[in-house]
This record gives structure tokens, sequence and C-alpha cells, in this order.
């Protein structure tokens, strides 16, 4: 398990592999869909937010008020990262973001850019909403909250000891490249070939 | 039937926040298979975790609480309009309470009125019968694991896939092969072969209120649904697509009859989180026992 706190350096990311497991304690900024297609067609980010050093969460948590009027996330999983593939890859060199949280992985552009720009994708357990919610500490701000609503704003919030599993390191390397490729090949061991 | 709305509110309640225990056992299993240390082990330790606190807070077990299905079995009689009236009640009180996230959408206009409740919303399927018992059961169909459902028309000349059992076989490992870790697998496959694009994704569906553990009654299909667990855990896809032997937790296969034109293989996924609950309710409209 390796320990890593934000802001994150490049050197750090580069430390990384694919199949390591860290925890993450630190900031972390949620952006779904709207926040990145509205990042990619050249929107600013709202004054107070750097993503220098930061990390990108894909995900829409429920958040509720609670009785003294504080933010309060009651569940916090991911989304699936494959919606922003389009506009990761920018988003990643032009902010120097150097870690995007998420599921289910992301695609070759994504990958060419954390090899490129120093950045790592890492897959937190999909459906695990209440561990996860159990990790962020604090909301520390919200933003764009009335332009995207609830899901899609940007949540800032403090998180301690999140987990997660590099899934695409700085070097090149995709775990969901590799799985894919490996099942598809012991699959073919259980068919028999196609005659054509 | 005065307490029906307070019962069915019960029902997503429970759906929503426990896992069922047949589901809740196969994962235990698959955690003794996978070896100490993996990335796998942990994910499927991060689960087990989660399933224990979202049973003891009383809340959902993921954010995503799915598309809300109703399974009726109706002693003749029952007044179903009146009932449904109740189901979309107790859906948007269940909202309200955070037992299900606002999470239906207007495929038109993007809106979310934050009540669960439109065309569609929630789909309730009533099925008579001469007993005098009311059974209802409940599905929350997550969206990330709909998404990784496929449906397959045989021949597949690409997969080799004829009409035949082993066809059959060839397009199912194909979906579970294309679905990797994105439906947050280990999944659950329910399969209908046959009936047509439509009736086959209903019925692929009603094979999640199947338990886990129970034994297909047509020996081929049961025999199908064992293989197609053991093959698919030897691909090494594992949970989240990280790796590992546990690919999928079960399969479950229907047959049904199809015209002679066509020939559809429906498969629907079904997420770790595998919402599903089910009660019979008295005259009342009061539990009087989990089916699960
Ligand atoms: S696929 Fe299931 S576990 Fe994953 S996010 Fe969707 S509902 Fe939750």
């Amino acid at each position: 398990m390796t320990l890593l706190s934000t802001p994150i350096t490049e050197e750090t990311i580069r430390s990384l592999r694919v199949g390591d497991e860290v925890a993450l304690t630190g900031i972390v900024f949620t952006g779904r869909d709207a926040i990145h297609k509205y990042l990619h067609e050249g929107g600013a980010l709202p004054p107070g937010v750097s993503l220098k050093g930061g990390v990108i969460y894909h995900c829409g948590p429920v958040v509720i008020k609670d009785a003294s009027g504080a933010w309060k996330v009651v569940a916090a999983g991911p989304t699936t990262s494959t919606r922003e593939e389009p506009y990761q890859w920018q988003i990643i060199r032009d902010h120097g973001v150097r870690g995007v949280i998420g599921k289910g992985g992301m695609g070759p552009k994504t990958q060419q850019a954390c090899k490129e720009y120093g950045c790592v994708y890492l897959h937190a357990v999909g459906g695990a909403a209440q561990v996860l919610a159990e990790c962020v500490q604090k909301v520390r701000d919200v933003y764009f909250l009335e332009k995207f609503g609830s899901p899609e704003a940007i949540w800032e919030l403090e998180v301690v000891k999140f987990p997660a599993v590099v899934t695409i390191d700085a070097h090149g390397r995709s775990l969901h490249e590799e799985v894919f490729k490996a099942s598809a090949s012991a699959l073919s061991r259980h068919v028999q070939p196609v005659a054509h | 039937m005065h307490s029906l709305l307070e019962s069915l509110i019960e029902i997503i309640r429970r759906t929503s926040a426990e896992i069922p225990d047949d589901v809740h056992q196969a994962i235990l299993k698959s955690l003794e298979n996978e070896k100490k240390g993996t990335i796998a082990a942990s994910a499927l330790n991060i689960i087990e975790r989660n399933i224990e606190l979202a049973k003891r807070k009383s809340q959902p077990i993921c954010q995503d609480t799915g598309s809300v299905l109703f399974y009726v079995d109706a002693p003749i009689g029952l007044d179903q309009v009146a009932f449904e009236e109740t189901a979309r009640e107790a859906v948007k009180q269940a909202t309200k309470k955070g037992y299900l996230r606002q999470n239906s959408v207007d495929s038109l206009t993007g809106k979310n009125d934050g009540t669960n409740c439109g065309p569609g919303a929630p789909t309730l399927h009533f099925h008579q019968h001469r007993g005098s018992e009311l059974r209802v059961r409940l599905v929350l169909k997550g969206g990330g694991c709909e998404n990784v459902g496929a449906q397959y028309s045989l021949p597949d000349e690409g997969l080799g896939a004829n009409r035949d059992l082993d066809g059959c076989r060839r397009v199912i490992l194909d979906a579970v092969l294309q679905a990797q870790g994105k439906g947050c697998g280990p999944g659950i496959l329910g399969v209908c072969i046959g009936g047509d694009r439509a009736t086959g994704f209903e019925w692929s569906k009603t094979q999640f209120l199947r338990r886990l553990e129970d034994v297909n009654p047509v020996p081929e299909l049961a025999a199908l649904e064992q293989e197609i667990v053991k093959t698919a855990n030897d691909l090494g896809i594992g949970p989240m697509g990280f790796g590992g032997s546990t690919t999928l937790l079960g399969c479950k296969i229907c047959a049904v009859n199809r015209v002679p034109a066509s020939y559809f293989v429906s498969v629907s996924y079904m997420c770790w989180a595998y919402r599903r609950q089910g009660a019979t309710l008295d005259a009342d409209g009061r539990i009087a026992g989990w089916l699960y």
C-alpha cells in the first residue's frame, strides 16, 4: 500500500506502477460529464480551484446538509470513466492533473496523456458508496452547483486514506488492456476456433 | 390493504440497503478463493465492508439505486390499478427518505424531477395466480451493469455461434469478455434463450429472482449454467476487472419459445451490488414473511 497525499509531484506519480494499491489523503475535486465538456470547450475553472498536482474524482456524490447547515457526503462511489475519454487527455495536459479516480478504466488517449504529462488513473471499487463516503472527512466547498446541478458540480472534498488501485500508470501500461488481452486469449482455449 | 404503502417502502429500504443472503454467501466464498494480498482480494474486502456498513447504517449499498422493477404475484381479484398507484407513492416516499437516489431522468429534456416516477418508472410486472398469496418482489437494477448487457442474434458468424447450445455458450462467454469489470463485477448473469427482442430481456431479468444456489430443472440448462460460471472464472478477469479468479458469482438461464426465423440470446448482467428482495403480504398488506 502506497500512501499518497495531495498535491502530488510528478516524481511520485512516475514511481507508481500498474497494480499498486494506494491510499490517498488530501483534496480531491469531483467532476463528471458536464465539467469535462465545459473545460474541454475552453471554460475556465472557478476562482479558488486549481488542479495543479491535484486529483479529479469521477463521482456524483449524494450530499445532504446536516442539522448545522454543513454539507455531508452520504454516498460517494465512482462513476464510469469512459464517458470522459474524449476530454480527459486535454484536461490532464492543460491543468497539470496528477491523478484521475474513477471506475471501469479509460482508453488510449488518456493512457497516452498519463505517460506524456505524468498522471495515473486510480480505480476505486465500483459500488462501494458507503466505504468511500466514510473516507470523506469534510466538504470544503462546492462550485458550479447552480450551473450544473448537484451530481455534476465540482465538490472539493477532503479525503483520508481513500483506497484505489493504479490501473493506468505513467509508463504507458494499462491493466485494463492487459486483462482484456489475457482473458481473450484464455477464452480462445475454451471455444473451438471459428472455421472460415 | 391499509398497510400496503408502509410495507412497500420497507421492501424498498431493505432491497436498497441489504444484500440478500444467498448473494452475500457467494461473495464470502469468493473471498476465500482469491489469493491473499492480491488487488482482487482487496476489492472483495472493500465490497464486504461496504455490505456491512450499508446494512448497519440502513443506507443504499450503491449510490446508483437503479431502475425500480416490481414483480407482483397477485391473487385473482387484486386491484392492480390501486396497487400501482400505491407503489408509485412508495417510490416517491422512499426517495424522500434517501433509500433511493433521485435517479430517474426525462429522456427528452434531461430533467430530473426528483421523484423517481415518470413514464415507465417504476416498472411493474403483474402475474396472476389462483392461490390467495400476494407476493411482491423488487429488483433495483443499476445502470453500469445494465450497460454491459448484450443481445445476440444467432447464427453469429464472427463468434462461430450456431443455433444450438454451443452457440449459446459462445455468445454468453463473449458477453462476459466484453463486459470485463465494467459492470462492477463479480457479476451474475441472467440469460434468456429465445423470445423476441423485448421479451428476451424481460425473461433474462426474471432470472435474477432465482436464488443463486437453486438448480435449473432443465438438465441441459443446469449444465450450461455451471459451465459458464466455471469457464468465466477461468478467464482471469476478476473483481472490478483487476484480474483474479472471481469473474461471475452465478449464471441463470431460461429458454422460451421463439419464432422459426429468430434465435435471440439475451444476456443481462447484474453487478455485485445485487439488490433483490421480496415479501409475502397478508390481507391487510402487512409483511407476513421475507422471500429471500
Ligand atoms: S454497476 Fe452496480 S455496483 Fe456498479 S455503480 Fe452501477 S449499480 Fe453500483
